[in-house]
């Protein structure tokens, strides 16, 4: 169809809704439980002795199973960062924050969550951040607010 | 292993939002072109394969629909991935080694216009950890382009440099998106968008589609010139939580290159689907592309990233340098997942 | 507290994505039509058949349908149905209803619709049916001007007027 025969296409809004509930397993449920009710994080030792933390059932080298649960955080330090200067609606802040990977002590792997600390200037790489819990914990990873850097 | 080659190739101009085309009549043109281009009719295909995404269309089983470009009547051997062309491609190669085909039709299509698609992106993530905090597919490759850039495993100058050559390359390519002169000083000098990534250091967001041909053995020279042989084949991925790999290289794309025998030195052409600046250069270094070989003559996904179809327009840019005589050898890279997760290679040469 | 609620076994993590469709243009210029309130079909250039609510390809040769288009009645013959007894929230119809498959006179593709005005048990394939269109100030360029169809007391077709169809 050459462009002269177009016609102006129709558009309308269309909302995609899904209600997904998903079963944890018994490792992600340790995790989902700790912090709901104690407020703790938890990461899972692997094969070479490290801990992973967020935790999975298997080590991602040796796929292995793994359930041995360690405490760390909530302290931690900061390994990357990307500035969000306008954040969506669905994003864990309303304001300027930053995603971050922080390696919370304890842990050898780093987390992806949110660390809210106002201005892009007050981050850096190396940086010490601490976890936020909500009030009101329900057992999901929105159970940790967000971050923010440690007094 | 049988002898394959691509035989057509083509591709619906990239746009921002195409407004005025559902994807099945955005794909039709293209679908037409490589029919006419490779001689083969409808119904003589013994095999077709594409790649698309639901959650970009916004409905479950979109693909179904996009069968109604093709003409699925009489009943066709048919399959699909939730994933770019370029792994349908290679589901195609390998029905051919397996000797259940001698030719196939591959395409790749979306309109990620459609939704808002950084934020559409965080449904390729961990749906316990990660989707919920709900991080785009932007920030998740800031995340990457940091590391490299506080490691000095990739430089801003070169973040720069791999955009200026997207453009400058763009100017002769009619499909691309973003095109033009610019100069690497003023791309440094622009604010970030998320930091540390600036705007022109992430590609655009496309509408489009693209199509080809496969045929074995000598019967390709019937199909094509200068048919593109594929010399070699192979995807590899890494797990996909950030935290568990270093994202400073990219491994997978190593081992693909080497498992499809690359012998990088020997290179006229790579193509190389780097959707955001940094990991353009880390795609070179993980191959080890050395300065005689022209990389992203097209602009590549940085002057145009239709999803689902940018992996196999890199595979289709390569096989055309091929079949236009200006290259011998060729590579064609497709990437998926977050910050290269999941990497394919093709090599391909002209005899 | 934490004995009583007990571990974690199932998180909720729902998702809600906004999207802006375009119709295209074999949609378009079938709404455009039923804001006129006609229903228009686009022919399939290699054999001739006539595809109402067109996606803009003839799926069986993919090859464009259009752009002319060709007006078909909004009378047509039942072809196909179901009763629904199972309610979802997202019907705008009570259960049980019969949702049911259209051929359009001078349509060769069927239309999904919901039969009303007529009684469960009488429902069968063959039955004429039409539209029936809200009042013509309320039409807009949407499929929702028509509610439903219903029987039009014509004489059933015979089997072999829509057998090819089925």
């Amino acid at each position: 169809m050459s462009e002269a025969q177009l016609v102006e296409a129709l558009t309308a809004p269309h909302k995609l809704q899904y209600t997904y509930k998903r079963s944890v397993g018994p490792v992600m449920g340790r995790f989902f439980t700790a912090l709901r009710d104690e407020g703790k994080i938890l990461g899972v030792r692997r094969e070479d002795g490290s801990v992973m933390c967020p935790p999975k059932e298997y080590d991602p080298d040796t796929a292995a199973a793994i359930s041995e649960m360690v405490e760390v955080g909530p302290g931690g330090e900061v390994v990357s960062w990307a500035w969000v200067s306008e954040p969506r609606a669905k994003q864990p802040c309303d304001r300027p924050f930053a995603y971050a990977l922080i390696k919370l002590d304890g842990a050898d792997t780093p987390l992806l969550h949110a660390i809210d600390c106002g201005r892009e200037d007050a981050i850096r790489t190396g940086m010490r951040v601490t976890a936020k819990l909500a009030d009101e914990r329900v057992g999901h990873i929105t159970d940790i607010r967000c971050f923010e850097p440690e007094a | 292993m049988r002898d394959v080659a691509i035989v057509a190739f083509a591709q619906s101009p990239s746009v921002r939002s195409d407004t005025q085309r559902n994807e099945v009549e955005i794909l039709m043109p293209v679908v037409a072109e490589v029919r006419e281009a490779s001689g083969i009719p409808k119904g003589e295909f013994d095999f077709i394969c594409s790649g698309s995404s639901d959650y970009l269309a916004g409905q479950s089983f979109a693909f179904v629909a996009g069968l109604d470009a093709v003409g699925a009547w009489p009943p066709v051997s048919e399959s699909h991935v939730e994933m770019d062309g370029a792994w349908a491609l290679y589901e195609a190669w390998v029905k051919i080694q397996m000797g259940y085909a001698d030719s196939a039709l591959v395409y790749g299509f979306s309109k990620c216009s459609l939704g808002d698609l950084p934020e559409v992106m965080a449904m390729q993530l961990d749906p316990y950890y990660q989707t919920p905090l709900w991080p785009d597919a932007v920030s998740m490759a800031a995340l990457q382009a940091r590391q490299c850039l506080e490691t000095g495993a990739v430089t801003a100058e070169q973040m720069a440099d791999a955009v200026v050559r997207s453009r400058a390359n763009a100017k002769s390519n009619p499909n691309a998106q973003l095109s033009g002169d610019v100069d690497r000083e003023k791309l440094l000098a622009e604010p970030t968008f998320v930091s540390p990534l600036h705007k022109h250091d992430c590609s655009p967001i496309s509408d489009g589609a693209a199509a080809m041909v496969l045929v074995a053995g000598e019967k390709a020279r019937q199909h094509c010139e200068r048919p593109a042989w594929i010399t070699g084949f192979a995807h590899i991925m890494e797990p996909m939580d950030l935290g568990v790999r270093p994202l400073t290289e990219s491994r997978s794309t190593a081992e693909a290159a080497r498992r499809a025998g690359v012998d990088a030195a020997k290179l006229d052409v790579a193509e190389l689907h780097g959707p955001f600046s940094h990991q353009e250069i880390l795609l070179e270094q993980a191959i080890g592309i050395g300065s005689s070989t022209d990389v992203n003559p097209s602009g590549g996904a940085l002057a145009a990233n239709p999803m689902m179809a940018a992996g196999l327009i890199r595979l289709g840019e390569a096989a055309a340098r091929i079949h236009d005589g200006s290259a011998a050898t060729a590579l064609g890279h497709a990437t998926s997942g977050p910050c290269l997760q999941q990497n394919l290679v093709c090599a391909m040469e002209g005899r | 507290m934490a004995d009583e609620k007990g571990p974690v076994e199932i998180v909720q993590t729902p998702v809600e994505l906004d999207y802006t469709y375009t119709a295209g243009q074999a949609a378009t210029r079938f709404l455009k039509g039923v804001e006129q309130g006609k229903f228009l079909g686009q022919r399939c250039p290699v054999d001739g058949l006539v595809y109402v609510a067109s996606r803009g390809s003839s799926p069986k040769h993919g090859v464009p349908t259009g752009p002319d288009t060709v007006e078909v009645s909004d009378k047509g013959t039942l072809i196909s149905f179901s009763i629904v007894r199972i309610p979802s929230a997202n019907l705008s119809v009570e259960p049980p209803f019969a949702a049911i498959s259209v051929l359009l006179d001078g349509a060769d593709s069927h239309l999904m619709h919901v039969l009303d005005e007529c009684p469960l048990e009488e429902v069968r394939m063959g039955m004429r049916v039409e539209a029936v269109w809200l009042p013509k100030d309320q039409w807009t360029a949407s499929m929702q001007n028509v509610t439903h169809f219903r029987p039009t007391g014509e004489p059933d077709a015979p089997f072999d007027s829509y057998k090819d169809h089925l």
